[in-house]
């Protein structure tokens, strides 16, 4: 409880620590003026989307050989923050993208497949919520978990390979090094709230579960 | 023989007999193809070089949508009999059920597609007899593919609620490598690949068929468990 607690408040200081350092202290991009700005949320977000679905993987695998439902409760608090962060990185990224690139969207390898996870771990949770039993729940939830993760790097490759074939691949310049500091403190910043987040949600995900097992009439 | 060849072989012979002996639903299936094909064609217009020049795409998105539909299908009369844990409690490898399915979902595409080929060709003006022998290959890659992951996943959402819909959404994003792999090398073939495309589309498409295989036979009986 003492861990957690300390935690959450060292997520809320790093967060507003990184973001003003971030919004106030660095100076804006000599090119791309304020906007550079949405990197230090954009970024951190999706290094989250990636981080959580990597997690999901491991504890997917992990039930699958040890049939411990823990592992199905934080895998699932995993999910849940990914889905999260991966529709942040794209809704942030758009809004990035129009000043800079001029257009809202466009087929990069990166976004495509950044999109097609967010449906597949979307799919994921709607699967969870459609099983009532939760042994079944966690077997097929661990099964999404574990192809989904496999197929992001073919996926990442092909729809690479397709746009390559159409467009040379257009991506964002790579940074100063001073940037590239302030960025690493707030990537530092979110995986604390990260932790912090995951750890409330198993939490509650056990509590849910016990309460499931118990039955149905102290549910009421 | 062995004894997973023979379960597997057993579940395949049971559903092909069901299919021949209805063929209601494989006729409905042929219709809505070639329906689907006109519902393209209509979206993108009368346009006969654009319709050619978009051949390959229109005709393997109708195969993804076809397929799913006839994936669904491919457990309806276990459902209708008591359910997939019916065959389960048959004593076996649950991994004949897998395999044997797949089998079957295999035969039922490629007959598809012995129609669509060629129905494509005529209505969009593409000429595939050239191309033939490539043709073939990219096809049956794209529907082992194709069948590998949606036997897999029409397996895990048939208890579900929704699983008409549950089943493209986890299925789609599936596919997107074969789809791309697909698309590409049959565009590729079809304009007698100038660039040296088809190979690497071709290496793309065996190297997921044999992962996702892999994968899924691995992790299938997972998914059936009781």
């Amino acid at each position: 409880m003492k861990t957690q607690r300390t935690i959450g408040f060292l997520a809320i200081a790093s967060v507003a620590v990184a973001s003003f350092i971030g919004l106030f202290v660095v100076p804006a991009d000599e090119y791309q003026g304020e906007i550079q700005r949405l990197l230090y949320i954009h970024v951190p977000t999706a290094w989250l989307a990636m981080l959580s679905f990597l997690v999901v993987f491991l504890m997917s695998l992990l039930y699958l050989v040890q049939r411990k439902l823990k592992w199905d409760v934080l895998a699932v608090s995993a999910v849940e923050i990914g889905v999260l962060s991966t529709a942040l990185t794209l809704i942030v990224g758009s809004l990035y993208a129009r000043p800079t690139w001029g257009i809202w969207w466009t087929w990069d390898p990166r976004l495509t497949t950044t999109a097609l996870l967010l449906i597949i771990y979307i799919g994921y949770l709607i699967v969870r919520s459609m099983t009532e039993d939760p042994e079944q729940r966690a077997r097929w939830a661990a099964v999404i978990g574990v192809i989904g993760f496999i197929q992001v790097p073919i996926v990442y490759l092909s729809v690479f390979w397709w746009r390559s074939l159409h467009q040379p691949p257009s991506s964002p310049r790579s940074m100063a090094a001073g940037f590239g500091l302030v960025l690493l403190l707030n990537l530092i910043a979110y995986t604390i709230a990260f932790t912090y987040l995951v750890m409330r949600r198993y939490k509650l995900g056990q509590a849910e579960l016990a309460l499931e097992l118990a039955g149905p009439e102290e549910e009421k | 023989m062995n004894s997973l060849m023979r379960q597997t072989k057993a579940i395949f012979w049971k559903d092909i007999i069901t299919e021949t002996r209805t063929r209601q639903g494989f006729s409905a299936m042929v219709s809505f193809a070639a329906l689907v094909l006109f519902l393209f064609s209509f979206a993108v217009g009368p346009d006969t070089d654009l319709l050619t020049q978009l051949a390959g795409g229109l005709l393997w998105v109708t195969i993804v949508f076809t397929g799913t539909l006839s994936l669904g299908r491919a457990y309806q009369s276990e459902e209708l009999a008591g359910g997939v844990q019916l065959l389960r409690l048959y004593p076996g490898d649950a991994r004949a059920i897998y395999l044997g399915k797949l089998a079957g979902n295999l035969v039922i595409l490629t007959t598809l597609e012995l129609v669509l080929f060629p129905a494509t060709a005529i209505i969009f003006h593409v000429d595939l007899l050239p191309h033939v022998t490539s043709l073939i290959t990219v096809a049956a890659l794209g529907t082992i593919g194709f069948s590998v992951i949606g036997t897999f996943f029409a397996t895990l959402t048939v208890h579900l609620r929704a699983r008409e819909l549950l089943l493209p959404l986890l299925l789609f994003p599936a596919l997107v490598p074969v789809v791309l792999g697909s698309v590409g090398a049959t565009d590729a073939f079809l304009s007698g690949d100038p660039l040296g495309r088809a190979a690497g589309w071709l290496q793309l498409l065996i190297a997921y068929d044999v992962i996702l295989f892999v994968v899924c036979v691995w992790i299938f009986p997972v998914v059936l468990e009781e």
